[in-house]
């Protein structure tokens, strides 16, 4: 489970402190951030900049260009779904649609209730076992629509809630 | 005889339930107070098996599988532990001898020969299984000897381009710099693969092996691993391996005793398929964003940091050891033609024994689709296939007695890439397919060059308006054009090579494109 936590300057900084002297520093110090608060802060950009000795331009940059970086705090638990070409030839399409419905989200949205974001990604090396998805890091093969509703309702569990 | 039960701990058999397959060996050893030992190895690549329990017994070990959690305590019931299964007595998973298996003995496992079998995370059981013999030589060879030995065994680039191997050590070997680098290309991320990963989580010495040969090669004494995020598993265990090779000396100041150094760090990417591309790997470990480079001039002279480097992929790195171990002539005796040694081909998507296939070159895809994979899964006829992941071309059943070979696969518009190939059967839309490569090509273009930037997002468009039956011929005109555009116009593999699936979808399906 990717527990949000809010954004504090002063962890953010240790952070940074941790990894700005690794040669190529800037993905370990945005991933290190991304880990400790499930996004990046538009707060962490000047500190990063100033770190590496960087524009605040480039440091933007970087996290736009890469698919794993949030700007804003995504839900509480991370649901990939495969949509890629050994997915879609077992009907990943049916299964994101199924998803969709189930928690009324878009791909890349997240529920009302904050529970879950649901994310597509194009490849988990799981193509024998295809459709396959990861929930929170923890991967899943021959994945079917019953399948997707028990992890829900597992994780809704879990948290209390109720459906 | 104290057992070792094995439960795979490769992310594809944890989907499938191997965790809990594993706690409940843990309960039954424990409550049943047995002298036997649980071990999470790689898995075998017999992916419909999984998961595959494995018990060691003086016959061999005995394979059971797919196991369910809840079958384990009728496992150990039924004398699983016993040597062999008793008569009369066979568990209806047993599978018999695992190495018995047709599906694995009729395979030539070379860089595959310790995954599955051993504990990932044991040197011991790295050692003892033939591992670290190929440094052992390699450390008494001069680097220019190793280069030549690797050159002389055909080994060429398995990530996809097919580039010599040999050819890419001796251009870094020879460049004058203070700092040189080995690279692992370990961003695997075309749909259809998984060879990269099942060797990372499976058998990550051999990988650190592979560099640390490399660098002795080349006169380099730092790697780097850069692994994908969607692999959060695999990254684990290659941090975990390389802690271990640090501690037990592999790795570091004075690797097995040699005085000479190496270093290797592993790094995580951050979802942009592009990254897979050399250059745009190189600017991602740098810290920028991953736009691809123009070369030249080539990595091999101003590589990573701008030094001269060596980008590997995964798999051809990890066959450098048994190239070393067995020599060059060893190796340059399996295959055929140009495309020398084994070939890991990885059967996915729509297929009924999906898995990892490790032979010489030369099988045949209808011996792959249909002697290892049984057909489809769905049990419905094979349509398509796609070979070589997203950038590959779509073959219909007609050509499936091409042999998976680098020059075969050209020859009929097409690429081996890393050796991904995913079925599907009758249900399949081509149209549909080769819109997705377009929508993919520009989901994942970093922007650098016109062509793929903007071509892939007109690509869409336009087969849009084809299937939408407006001015359908001159849209196939159109799209034709444009896919001549990005083949000659690209900077590199992702626009250039995102044509072949559009333009085989409709040389070999032109009727998914002709539906009102």
């Amino acid at each position: 489970m990717s527990e949000a936590r809010s954004w504090n300057a002063g962890r953010a900084e240790a952070r940074i402190r941790e990894l700005e002297k690794l040669p190529g520093a800037l993905l370990p110090i945005l991933q290190a951030l991304h880990e400790e608060f499930g996004y990046i802060d538009d707060a962490a950009v000047p500190l990063v900049a100033h770190a590496l000795n960087l524009s605040q331009a480039e440091v933007h940059g970087v996290i736009g260009f890469y698919h794993d970086f949030r700007r804003s705090p995504g839900g509480r638990h991370r649901l990939q779904v495969c949509r890629a070409e050994a997915c879609q030839a077992m009907g990943c399409e049916r299964l994101m649609a199924h998803v969709e419905a189930r928690l009324g989200v878009k791909p890349g949205g997240t529920t009302d209730d904050g529970m879950f974001t649901v994310e597509p990604v194009y490849c988990l090396g799981n193509c024998a076992l295809s459709p396959a998805l990861m929930l929170d890091g923890r991967p899943y093969g021959r994945v079917s629509a019953e399948m997707v509703d028990s992890l829900i309702d597992d994780a809704r569990r879990k948290a209390g809630g109720t459906e | 005889m104290k057992r070792r039960i094995f439960v795979p701990g490769d992310s594809a058999a944890v989907s499938v339930g191997a965790d809990a397959v594993a706690q409940a060996v843990a309960r039954e050893i424990a409550a049943r107070g047995l002298d036997a030992e649980l071990v999470r190895n790689g898995s075998r690549g017999m992916f419909w098996l999984e998961p595959l329990l494995e018990v060691e017994t003086e016959k061999g070990r005995i394979g059971y599988g797919p196991v369910a959690a809840g079958e384990v305590s009728g496992l150990f019931d039924s004398g699983m532990l016993d040597a062999g299964p008793v008569a009369g007595r066979t568990h209806a998973l047993c599978l018999g001898p695992t190495e018995e298996i047709a599906w694995l003995k009729q395979q030539e496992r070379l860089t595959f020969a310790r995954c599955g079998v051993t504990d990932p995370l044991s040197i011991a059981d790295y050692v003892s299984h033939g591992g670290y013999r190929g440094l052992a030589r390699a450390l008494g060879m001069a680097g220019e000897d190793i280069v030549a030995e690797v050159a002389a065994s055909g080994l060429r680039g398995r990530g996809g381009a097919g580039f010599p191997t040999g050819i890419k050590w001796q251009t870094v070997r020879d460049a004058a710099a203070d700092r040189k680098y080995i690279v692992c290309n370990a961003d695997e991320g075309d749909s259809g693969t998984y060879a990269d990963r099942m060797i990372m989580e499976g058998d990550p010495f051999v990988l650190l092996e592979g560099m640390t040969i490399a660098g002795l090669a080349t006169g380099a004494t730092s790697g780097y691993i850069y692994c994908r995020s969607e692999y959060p598993h695999a990254f684990r265990m290659l941090q975990r391996a390389i802690r271990i090779a640090y501690d037990s000396g592999y790795l570091g100041a004075n690797v097995a005793g040699s005085g000479k150094s190496f270093d290797v760090e592993a790094r995580l990417g951050a979802g942009a398929y592009i990254c897979g591309e050399e250059t745009a790997l190189l600017e991602s470990l740098e810290g920028r964003r991953g736009q691809i480079r123009f070369k030249p001039p080539l990595p091999a002279i101003e590589g990573l940091f701008g030094r001269p480097t060596v980008v590997n992929n995964v798999i051809s790195l990890a066959t450098v050891p048994v190239i070393l171990d067995r020599g060059a002539e060893f190796y340059r005796d399996f295959g055929t033609g140009r495309s020398r040694g084994t070939l890991t081909i990885q059967l996915a998507g729509n297929v009924r024994r999906g898995g990892l296939v490790e032979t010489a070159f030369g099988l045949t895809l209808r011996d792959a689709i249909y002697g290892f994979g049984g057909g489809t899964a769905s049990g419905r006829p094979l349509r398509a296939v796609q070979v070589g992941g997203p950038l590959g071309a779509y073959f219909p059943e007609a050509l499936l007695d091409t042999p998976l070979d680098y020059e075969a696969l050209a020859a009929n518009g097409g690429i081996l890439g890393h050796g991904g190939i995913v079925v599907f059967d009758d249900t399949v839309d081509l149209a549909r397919q080769a819109r997705y490569a377009m929508e993919f090509c520009a989901m994942e273009s970093c922007g650098k060059c016109t062509p793929c930037r903007i071509g892939s997002t007109r690509g869409v468009e336009v087969i849009d308006r084809i299937i939408g039956n407006q001015e359908r011929a001159n849209n196939l005109q159109v799209l034709n054009d444009l896919c001549e555009l990005l083949t000659d116009g690209s900077l590199c593999a992702l626009g250039g090579l995102t044509p072949l699936p559009v333009q085989s979808a409709l040389r070999h399906f032109a009727e998914d494109f002709q539906r009102s």
